[in-house]
């Protein structure tokens, strides 16, 4: 049988909490597809626009972007620049996939009760699996982007190969905070509303629409965010084809994977809980 | 013996209400829940203990049946064998895969297909993909859903959702399978084929934990049994002496401020007290019960049921005659039932029920399943629980 493996290692006692971080996970890859796919497939079932919709959200976000420019433009008589509306549109698909992998993350626990009541499984799965299904959006809405820069002939330059650097830390930054946020909406849902709010408004505490360069020395301000810097990295590497700025990227970085450490030890010691504070 | 399950001193507590009532009093408890020791041995105010210092084991291919009364740990002690509730003290051993029907369906998607669900639910449950390929066909077939295989599940009846349920659950070939009262939903004839699918996992070695208020079906598939009540365990032995000792602690639990039984009596046809009748004979059931309170109108009532649980007779004064009890505190009175025992084979339990006037039916002022047991003999002429007290004629025709 083809489960052999499995066998072996339940053998120890389920409640010693030994479980190693890798080998959990590994073992649920099949689990975590499923549930990803699951995800996708539901977002998109009785809609007649379908996957149309993962590129329709980040047209939406750049939709509003140029406003806010045209706006800009008007007050300080400047003329629209092409590289200012493609950086938008740079910074809008990864902001987008921020947006919706921290919504669905942060509802994942509470969505799933039947499984988290009734079904045992590593409760990490289920906020991984909206990132992944989130991540899923991200490509096809990424892929149309690129479609879109190459007609506009942005260039490339040896800048670009930050970029996956640069997505891995944003990816890495949103677990995090789903982790964090799924675990924390179980105990107390005032997290969800929180979040939303969050969400709905953040794009004004982000560099989406302007770069924090704008903003003189209130910039820093925008960077404080982790996400910031790294929105504002791609469209530099991508757009500018100038290098980032180190210290701010290091910042984010510190973000990211002492935000993963720290979320997903919280989220290991809470999991005990969850079935019956849920 | 080989263990495939084992349970050591678990204790687990639950706390009543909310543990937080504010986000002002998260983050100082959080702080001290994530730097300080356990606390886990201490019950705080508001925490209660679901389960005390349980223990059991069951061996490969063995099985055991938990029963109690609502709210005595049943799902507790199932959870906990699952991992999705963590004891606070104690330690437990689930040895091998574990195949959990705690709910049938509960990874189901309602807009996810039949097929789709399969591989969901399968996954869930613990299976890889290439195992659900391989015994897809057997899956549908167990739960003839074919036809039904691409219709979104939010379209299937109740009986349907539980027999696709259980069939994904009854593939995970699990060395511990856990049972929760899940099996009452589909029809008789599913019910059984549930009943042999787990009767041939346990002679291939499957442990089987198996909660129920149904009793034939424990007595059925169960060699053992524990009974809990309030969290502790109050028996464990064989699973028929189980559920008499179920039967036995209901009725020390159901003593009665209103009524007290003074002498239960059972009388043959020439008057003689026995316990022991033959099929068919006529008896008279003789209760003296004393007042402890006033009591207007209550009706007596007598029911027998089966050492498994099952109800095989109720009837009550108030069908049978226009008196009805009335009495003050202290005062005696005498209740006779005279009925044909046509009971076969078997131990049947006696009981006594008093019920206030007809409107408020259903509050007892007494109530015990089992106030006298009796035992009555086989004939050898029927099978069964009831004697019909049968007789048969040949009558042979010539052939024309």
């Amino acid at each position: 049988m083809s489960s052999a493996a499995l066998v072996e290692t339940i053998e120890e006692p389920i409640n010693e909490e030994r479980r190693l971080l890798s080998r959990d996970l590994w073992q649920c890859k099949d689990l975590l597809f499923m549930l990803t796919w699951r995800d996708i497939k539901i977002r998109y079932k009785q809609s007649i626009m379908g996957f149309l919709w993962a590129v329709l959200m980040p047209v939406l976000v750049v939709g509003s972007g140029l406003i806010v420019m045209v706006a800009f433009s008007v007050m300080s008589g400047k003329a629209i620049n092409k590289m200012d509306v493609l950086a938008i549109a740079v910074k809008s698909v990864p902001w987008a996939f921020v947006v919706s992998a921290v919504r669905f993350g942060t509802n994942s626990l509470t969505a799933n009760k039947e499984l988290v009541t009734k079904i045992y499984f590593p409760r990490e799965i289920l906020p991984l699996a909206s990132v992944l299904a989130s991540l899923f959006d991200f490509a096809i809405a990424a892929c149309v982007l690129t479609i879109i820069l190459c007609i506009a002939n942005v260039g490339v330059s040896v800048y670009i190969l930050w970029v996956p650097i640069l997505l891995f830390l944003i990816i890495v930054l949103t677990t995090a905070s789903c982790l964090l946020l799924s675990c924390a909406n179980l105990f107390f849902r005032d997290v969800k509303y929180l979040v939303e709010v969050f969400l709905t408004y953040g794009i004004f505490m982000v560099p989406v629409f302007y770069s924090a360069g704008r903003m003189g020395k209130y910039g820093i301000l925008l960077l404080l965010n982790p996400v910031g810097p790294l929105l504002e990295a791609l469209s530099t590497t991508i757009v500018s084809h100038r290098s980032p700025s180190l210290p701010w990227l290091a910042y984010s970085a510190a973000w990211s994977f002492g935000g993963i450490a720290v979320s997903w030890l919280m989220f290991r010691k809470a999991e005990r809980l969850f079935a019956e504070s849920i | 013996m080989n263990t495939g399950v084992a349970f050591e001193a678990v204790w687990k507590k639950f706390s009543r209400g909310e543990k937080f009532d504010s986000l002002r009093d998260l983050i100082p408890s959080m702080a001290t829940w994530l730097f300080s020791a356990d606390q886990r041995n201490k019950l705080q105010k508001k925490e209660f203990w679901a389960l005390q210092d349980v223990s059991f084991q069951v061996g490969q291919g063995e099985s055991l049946g938990i029963i109690g009364p609502n709210g005595s740990g049943k799902s507790t002690t199932l959870k906990l064998l699952s991992g999705i509730l963590q004891p606070d003290k104690g330690r437990l051993k689930v040895k091998g895969r574990l195949g959990a029907l705690i709910e049938l369906g509960a990874g189901f998607h309602p807009d996810l297909t039949g097929r789709e669900n399969i591989y969901l639910n399968g996954t869930i449950l613990g299976m890889n993909r290439r195992e659900i390929d391989s015994k897809f066909e057997e899956i549908v077939e167990f739960s003839e859903l074919k036809d039904f295989l691409d219709t979104p599940v939010k379209r299937y009846s109740s009986g349907m959702y539980a027999r696709l349920g259980f069939s994904v659950a009854a593939h995970v070939d699990p060395d511990v399978l856990i049972v929760d009262e899940v099996l009452s939903v589909g029809d008789y004839h599913f019910q059984q084929r549930c009943f042999e699918k787990m009767k041939e996992f346990m002679r291939k070695g499957t442990s089987l934990v198996f909660v129920s208020h149904n009793m034939t079906a424990i007595s059925t598939l169960c060699k053992s049994a524990i009974v809990l009540r309030k969290g502790q365990m109050i028996y464990q032995g064989g699973a028929s002496q189980a559920i008499q000792a179920y039967h036995s602690f209901y009725e020390n639990d159901r003593s009665s401020d209103h009524v007290e039984l003074l002498e239960v009596r059972l009388r043959a046809g020439d008057g003689r007290e026995r316990d022991v009748f033959h099929p068919g004979e006529r008896v008279t059931f003789e209760v003296m019960l004393k007042a402890l309170k006033p009591i207007h109108d209550a009706h007596p009532g007598l029911m027998i049921h089966t050492l498994d649980g099952q109800c095989v007779f109720v009837t009550a004064t108030s069908r049978l005659s226009k008196k009805r009890v009335n009495l003050n505190p202290g005062e005696t009175a005498e209740v006779v039932f005279t009925l044909d025992l046509n009971l076969q084979g078997n131990v049947f339990l006696l009981g006594f029920t008093m019920t206030p006037e007809l409107e408020r039916q259903g509050q007892w002022l007494y109530y015990n399943p089992n106030v006298k047991k009796v035992v009555m003999t086989d004939e050898h002429k029927s099978q069964g629980i009831v004697f019909l007290n049968p007789s048969a004629e040949l009558f042979v025709n010539d052939v024309v």
